[in-house]
């Protein structure tokens, strides 16, 4: 039966990414970029669009909510997983909307009006059936993979405004959208770029020799080095891991520390993020979103005995607070961080903050 | 000009009487030597005449304000040693010396601004009554290891260097630009290679520091004091040869050996400083085999006193401030806050350590293991994850390297960000110090006086793959591994030292009080 062939293929699929992002959230940063994880779980997306049973949008949603929910919970820290089944809901529901003849865009936000005078009806089921609904949906789910694969370039199209010549700029840790960032600036100024390691895992590394290799002045600094040297720096340009819903970030560690030091000297802090790393949680207080490597990365087993007498951290993310950042360089543009919260509205329907 | 300053002072000597002719040979040396250093250096002459006339209380401070000269040259320092004891028998000078020095130094100073182009800095100095006997306008020669870039320096070092028979150390690797006024040299290469003929003592000690294996501005400094008690043991007075002056000239060429291996650091310099003084104040007339004694009594006592004992003293101030229950930060290894922890976890204060490492040098490994073998219960943690881990800790007790006039603390790089990010988090920082590493530099960033260490530390090796590998093959990129930084003292809440707790803007007021007392 094609059917049954369909859906055991689909499962083994969404298996299959289920594991393998259970995998590459431990050890050394990600295997894989949050770019990549983005357009996989898109194209999944699109594909369980596509292949599953459903009758009307709420029987989608459904489905979508619940494998969802389990690719979440395979690795929680990877945010853009459950960024993109946000979108995509978003997406079902637009559509259906659409398909339903009202275009208003108010219908998408809860409006104290709209609370007292519809009452009940603005509960809506979407059980209704709309024959172009998968069509549609299928269609819009492509708009945005096509989004996705250009937000690097998005973003690297700004650079030149807003690196001028001969500046010193400081980056940590290696991040895909900041390296293209630069590059894409050197190829008309020139300019220094200081890359503080980040201990343990020296990303910094890759980084730097992966800059100088395009003729870009670069020195590799330890991370004790960073406010030694922050008072000669003109910017600061670092990438994240997610953004959170207040405008903080959730990024490598050590980040924190830079961001002080930037407000210390009054350097500009930018971050480069694409949108898909935006991300509806809000940090309700300093630690409830940490995740940590094995302490051998920190401590060796080659250090003998005094390890069993001796805790060792290795914390892997930082909060840095939305008010030591001074501009967020995203695929739309660039905002403040006190504007994340409009975009996030534009992004995700509230009801979906909950998967 | 001068030459007839020095004459004119000889016969007004002679005519009041016979009871200075030492101190008058002295002074005549040291002009001689001044003379000679004027024909190099403008500036040097009128600054030290107005100095020599001074009262005694700014004269005995000139040797700490020449301490950034750590690597001087003998004659400047043998000079303000020598000074010492002109400047004990100044108040038995009559009114008319002092009347007559000054009117040579007026005559001296007029001569010197007709033919001089800094015309502003010379009226200052012509103006003996303006300048109060309180204020010195020093004019310190630059140390050495700050001018890399200026080659005239770098040929005068090395004319310097050949002299006293001390291999010249090259530079290393691609330097930053902005470092290019400092050394950087490859631990790979020490200046132990080039030895030829009989290894000494001061030849093990400097390998020892350019490697590495004595690391810590106290142990730096106790080695070097060893080492020259050493030298002095082995000393023998030539014939026609005064011991203090010639044992000076014979340290010299060790100090520079020592400054080539490691820059010395501010501690080192306080301590040559005060050997030199000791060994010029031997009185002439003392055998020999005494004065050694002496010597090498003065240098025991100073290290029981200004590093053993004050480690005492800062242990007991210390320890008022740890209470029970705290959770104390540290930072590297520094043998004095290893000290003080393990003298509190003997009085019973129950408390627990978190030990903050940074590479590539991670000494914090060296605290972790004597604290955990003390039973002291300690976590570990690397730098970055600093914001972490601060929201649990109550205090942050630092070493320091030096403690500079304006009040910044130089320390271990990273020491600054520690202090930055507890004051974020509002965690109070106590800087322990002994007053023997006060200096009197002052400086406001951590560019213009550093120490490059062996850019190869950085390169690491993480799951087979060294990325760094071959850095100096690619042109544009450089790696800088710094060793000290500069905290501002707005990020330090209190310094500890063996004379009491003081905030950090006082270290003027104890560099002040420590030269009224010498």
């Amino acid at each position: 039966m094609p059917g049954a062939d369909k859906e055991t293929d689909l499962s083994e699929r969404i298996e299959s990414f289920l594991s393998e992002l259970k995998r590459c959230g431990s050890g050394a940063g990600s295997l894989r970029g949050s770019a990549e994880t983005a357009r996989e779980t898109t194209a999944l997306l699109r594909r369980i669009t596509a292949q599953a049973r459903w009758g009307n949008a709420g029987d989608l949603m459904e489905i979508i909510r619940k494998e969802g929910r389990r690719m979440t919970a395979a690795q929680p820290s990877e945010t853009t997983v459950g960024n993109m089944v946000r979108r995509v809901l978003k997406i079902i529901r637009e559509e259906y909307a659409r398909s339903r003849g009202s275009t208003e865009e108010a219908d998408q936000q809860e409006s104290l009006h709209k609370l007292l005078t519809s009452g009940g009806s603005s509960e809506d089921n979407f059980r209704q059936h709309f024959a172009h609904l998968k069509a549609n949906v299928i269609e819009a789910i492509n708009e945005l993979l096509t989004e996705l694969e250009g937000t690097t370039d998005n973003i690297s199209m700004q650079a030149l405004e807003h690196i001028h010549s001969n500046e010193v700029i400081m980056t940590i840790g290696r991040s895909r959208t900041v390296e293209a960032f630069l590059k894409d600036a050197a190829r008309k100024r020139k300019f220094h770029v200081m890359v503080a390691e980040c201990a343990p895992f020296c990303q910094g590394h890759e980084m730097a020799t992966s800059l100088s290799k395009e003729d870009i002045e670069t020195t590799v600094i330890p991370d004790a080095a960073i406010f030694a040297v922050m008072s000669r720096v003109n910017k600061v340009i670092i990438g994240t891991q997610t953004v959170l819903a207040n405008g903080g970030l959730r990024a490598v560690n050590g980040t924190h520390t830079l961001a002080l030091a930037a407000k210390h000297h009054s350097t500009p802090l930018i971050v480069c993020a694409p949108m898909f790393k935006l991300s509806p949680q809000f940090p309700n207080e300093e630690d409830t979103f940490h995740k940590f490597v094995s302490p051998h990365e920190v401590l060796p087993f080659t250090e003998g005995e005094i390890l069993s007498k001796v805790n060792a951290h290795g914390p892997v993310f930082d909060y840095v607070p939305p008010e030591l950042i001074t501009l967020f360089i995203s695929n739309i543009g660039g905002n403040a961080p006190s504007y994340i919260y409009r975009l996030m509205s534009e992004l995700y329907h509230p009801e979906d903050h909950e998967l | 000009m001068a030459d007839s300053d020095g004459r004119q002072v000889d016969s007004i000597n002679n005519a009041t009487g016979k009871e200075l002719t030492k101190e008058e040979k002295q002074r005549l040396r040291k002009e001689k030597k001044q003379h000679k250093k004027s024909k190099k250096d403008d500036k040097g002459p009128p600054e030290k005449e107005k100095e020599k006339g001074k009262a005694s209380v700014p004269a005995p401070s000139k040797p700490a304000t020449q301490s950034p000269a750590h690597k001087a040259a003998p004659a400047p320092v043998n000079a303000s040693a020598s000074e010492s004891p002109a400047a004990a028998e100044k108040p038995a000078k009559s009114k008319a010396e002092l009347r007559a020095e000054r009117r040579a130094r007026q005559d001296s100073d007029r001569a010197s601004k007709q033919g001089k182009k800094e015309g502003g800095q010379q009226s200052a100095s012509s103006k003996p009554k303006a300048t109060p006997n309180e204020l010195q306008p020093v004019v310190k020669r630059l140390p050495e290891h700050v001018q890399v870039d200026d080659p005239a320096a770098l040929k005068k070092l090395a004319k310097k260097l050949e002299r006293q028979q001390v291999p010249l150390r090259s530079d290393y690797g691609y330097k930053v630009s902005l470092f290019s006024h400092l050394h950087q040299y490859s631990r790979k290469n020490p200046p132990t290679q080039q030895i030829r003929y009989s290894v000494n003592l001061h030849h093990v000690l400097g390998l020892q520091y350019s490697q590495g294996i004595i690391a810590g501005s106290n142990a730096r400094s106790v080695g070097l004091l060893h080492a020259f008690k050493q030298v002095i043991q082995d000393y023998n007075t030539p014939p026609n040869e005064e011991l203090s002056r010639d044992l000076v000239n014979k340290l010299s060429p060790y100090i520079s050996f020592l400054s080539q291996c490691r820059p010395l650091s501010a501690s080192m310099g306080n301590a040559i400083k005060y050997i030199k003084k000791e060994i010029s104040n031997i009185p002439s007339q003392c055998k020999e085999e005494e004065a050694k004694g002496k010597l090498q009594a003065c240098i025991d006592s100073y290290i029981n006193e200004k590093i053993i004992l004050a480690s005492e003293a800062i242990s007991k101030y210390a320890i008022e401030k740890i209470s029970n229950g705290d959770v104390i930060l540290v930072y590297g290894c520094s043998s004095l806050v290893n000290h003080i922890l393990c003298e509190a976890f003997e009085k019973q204060r129950k408390f627990r350590v978190i030990v903050v490492d940074s590479r590539p040098r991670l000494e914090g490994r060296e605290t972790l293991r004597r604290l955990v073998k003390k039973g002291i219960r300690c976590t570990y943690v690397l730098i970055s994850a600093l914001s972490y881990i601060l929201p649990e800790v109550s205090k942050v007790f630092l070493g320091a390297h030096a403690l500079l006039a304006n009040g910044y603390v130089m320390s271990r790089v990273g020491t600054s960000q520690i202090a930055l990010v507890a004051k974020a988090y509002n965690v109070p920082v106590l800087v322990c110090c002994e007053t023997y590493k006060f200096c009197e530099r002052v400086q406001t960033d951590s560019f213009v006086s550093n120490e490059l260490d062996d850019p190869d530390d950085l390169i690491v090796t993480r799951n087979g793959k060294t990325h760094l590998e071959n850095w100096q093959t690619v042109k544009s990129l450089g790696l800088l591994n710094l060793v000290y930084d500069v905290t501002p003292p707005d990020f330090v809440d209190l310094v500890i030292t063996d004379l009491g707790m003081i905030p950090c803007t006082s270290v003027p007021v104890v560099l002040r009080v420590k030269n009224v007392d010498q």
